[in-house]
């Protein structure tokens, strides 16, 4: 089975600091780590492979030079492969052609069966860029999957996890899974996969070697424009209730009673 | 500090450590409670091929000596030094294994070990045998192809939960300490039973148990060397193994010297932080430096072991002495900043405290390692 797994390297911070000029993140003295629904996905991908005995979990990042550290660790951890996508060209991509891009790089690796992404990045959250590759690709997509009951190399049924419960799922292969930390309980390095990830030949792919239409790749390609980002201003207001408890919640009933019917 | 590390021992270090802080330290306690043997941990040393790194690797390890186990162990000990017992006793029962084996017996039992698969342990101790060794009455009678063994093992670490036990017993008892034989005796062999687990002070993870042979009959092929050998493996054994004890010793140090500079920070009187007042600056900084010439000491050792040379056991002897001895006064003095809080265990330095008292006491009392020590200083001044 051959499995790919899309990562992205984030800030190790969950107290993210904006410059307020630029309107983008302040990335200086903050360190660098996979994105942790990542990881989730690495270890599913390795999972699969051995469940199915045979077969190899490529890893894919795109990002500078410096994302090279995430794709070693997921080599430590029992990836077989890893794959840069860096260029000057792809600076400013939002998750359309952060998508478009992860596509070309898929298109070019050739076959696969499954690819799997963390629900969302833990900076962006914008749970985008996964469904976009599966569009690009024109292959199925199912996103929040909790567990991966059954898999052939034909299809799949998986558990898509929703807000009541969760919705059993079943979908011709090859397929794209974005899946949540419920999932699994990812596995540590071992030490045999540090000492591969540090020697391993990690290729990087360019624009022009994905042969990447230039319009659909970078700022240019990108549709979206951030306008600002801001802290939205504390909510203001409200009323504190005071007094016996069936007294307090007399006065609540009626208050609601009129907010909602009158 | 710089170690001088090559590469592969810093990633040994860092991945022990990150196994320490994420896996070890959130059970730590919950097992030093329930005395509970911690195989889930041992399972993630498994698959993250730490159980091999001291291990040749043409029996499957990572091809490393006395310093990578000394890095690991320490790391691992910095989380819990009885948990870390049931990976650094693994080493002492199979030190007699690599240092004595035949080819047979290493591709028998080694790659078991270094996969994690198996634990091992070393059985020389018994009631009236400990310091004096000299004294341990388990026989072994040679019938044809076959040793049977008889007798009592006292104390032994990883027992009941290894599957592959060194065993020194006597095969000649008229010859004294040149009577005894070293074998490797399995689990599961017939005759071969497992006593009462101790209930003790400290390190309270790690099985503790006697090892009892009725009538355990093995094959001749599983003595090491040849007969009479036993306690020259026995002694060659403790030699490559004290690091480890030193570098257990050393891990529950460090990690009560960190938990006493954090808790110094925060632990307000007078309106201002305690690690504010001299006195507490001078404890703090008295266990450093103990700590870290301990951890000079080990790592000169180890390396001093790594390069073949042959006089190891003063210097191993030394370590192991020296780091057990920090190890005792700094885990107290940790106790003592903590205050009234140090004594209670909701806060993890009295069992810190309860961890390093072992180390002063086996593989060799620290009275032992001493003699040891002046017996080679005579020794040499002499040659």
């Amino acid at each position: 089975m051959n499995i790919i797994v899309l990562i992205k390297q984030v800030p190790e911070t969950t107290d993210v600091k904006i410059d307020p000029v630029t309107n983008t993140l302040k990335r200086e003295g903050v360190q660098s780590i996979i994105n942790p629904f990542d990881v989730y996905a690495i270890e599913e991908g390795i999972r699969l492979r051995e469940r199915a005995g045979a077969g190899k979990v490529t890893v894919i990042t795109m990002g500078p030079p410096q994302a090279l550290e995430a794709l070693r660790e997921a080599v430590s951890m029992g990836c077989d492969d890893a794959i840069l996508l860096s260029d000057r060209k792809f600076a400013g991509s939002d998750t359309w052609a952060t998508s478009y891009t992860l596509s070309k790089a898929i298109k070019k690796l050739g076959k696969f069966d499954v690819i799997i992404c963390g629900k969302q990045a833990s900076d962006g959250d914008t749970a985008q860029v996964g469904p976009g590759v599966s569009t690009h690709l024109d292959i199925p997509q199912v996103t929040y999957v909790k567990k991966i009951e059954e898999i052939t190399i034909e299809k799949a049924r998986v558990e898509r996890m929703t807000e009541e419960g969760y919705d059993i799922m079943e979908t011709p292969l090859p397929a794209l899974f974005t899946v949540v930390k419920e999932i699994n309980v990812p596995r540590l390095p071992s030490l045999k996969g540090k000492m591969r990830a540090k020697k391993i030949e990690i290729p990087v792919w360019t624009a022009e070697s994905l042969e990447c239409d230039g319009k659909k790749i970078g700022l240019d390609g990108s549709p979206t424009r951030v306008m600002k980002v801001f802290t939205p201003a504390p909510r203001e207001g409200g009323e504190m209730l005071s007094g016996e408890p069936e007294e307090v919640a007399k006065k609540l009933v009626g208050l609601l009673r009129d907010a909602v019917l009158g | 500090m710089d170690y001088l590390f090559t590469e592969e021992q810093k990633m040994i270090q860092d991945l022990c450590m990150q196994i320490a802080k994420e896996k070890i330290k959130p059970v730590a306690a919950h097992y030093d409670e329930t005395g509970e043997f911690a195989w889930d941990i041992i399972k993630v040393l498994a698959e993250s091929d730490i159980c091999g790194i001291y291990i040749p690797e043409e029996y499957g390890g990572m091809g490393g000596g006395i310093l990578e186990l000394a890095i690991a162990t320490e790391a691992l000990s910095w989380g819990c030094g009885g948990i870390s017992l049931g990976f650094a006793a693994t080493g002492l029962g199979t030190f007699p294994i690599i240092l004595f084996g035949n080819e047979e017996q290493k591709n028998k039992y080694l790659p078991d070990i270094a996969s994690g698969k198996k634990l091992a342990a070393f059985a020389l101790t018994e009631a009236e045998a400990g310091s004096d060794a000299g004294g341990i009455k388990t026989t072994a009678r040679k019938e044809g192809d076959h040793y049977i063994l008889n007798g009592t093992k006292q104390w032994i670490t990883n027992g009941g939960e290894a599957e592959i036990y060194s065993v020194v017993a006597m095969t000649n008892k008229d010859k004294g300490p040149r009577g005894a034989s070293a074998f490797i005796v399995e689990k599961g062999t017939p005759g071969l039973f497992f006593g009462k687990k101790e209930n003790k002070m400290g390190i309270r993870s790690s099985s503790t148990r006697e090892v009892i042979f009725t009538d355990c009959k093995i094959p001749k092929e599983n003595l090491l060397g040849k007969e009479g050998l036993g306690f020259i493996v026995a002694m060659k054994t403790f030699d490559n193994s004290r690091p480890g004890v030193a570098a257990q010793a050393l891990g529950i140090a460090q990690r009560a010297l960190d938990e006493a500079v954090a808790y110094t920070h925060e632990r307000r009187q007078f309106g201002q932080a305690i690690s504010s007042f001299q006195g507490v600056q001078f404890m703090l900084a008295d266990m450093a430096t103990s700590i870290e010439a301990s951890r000079g000491l080990i790592y000169s050792a180890a390396r001093m072991i790594d390069s073949g040379a042959k006089n190891i056991a003063k210097v191993s002897a030394m370590c192991k002495l020296y780091a057990s001895d920090v190890a005792m006064r700094v885990t107290t003095d940790a106790v003592q900043l903590f205050g009234g809080y140090g004594y209670m265990k909701e806060y993890p330095v009295e069992k810190l405290m309860r961890d390093a008292k072992i180390t002063q006491i086996y593989e060799g009392t620290n009275q032992i390692q001493r003699g040891v020590i002046a017996s080679a200083l005579i020794k040499e001044g002499l040659a």
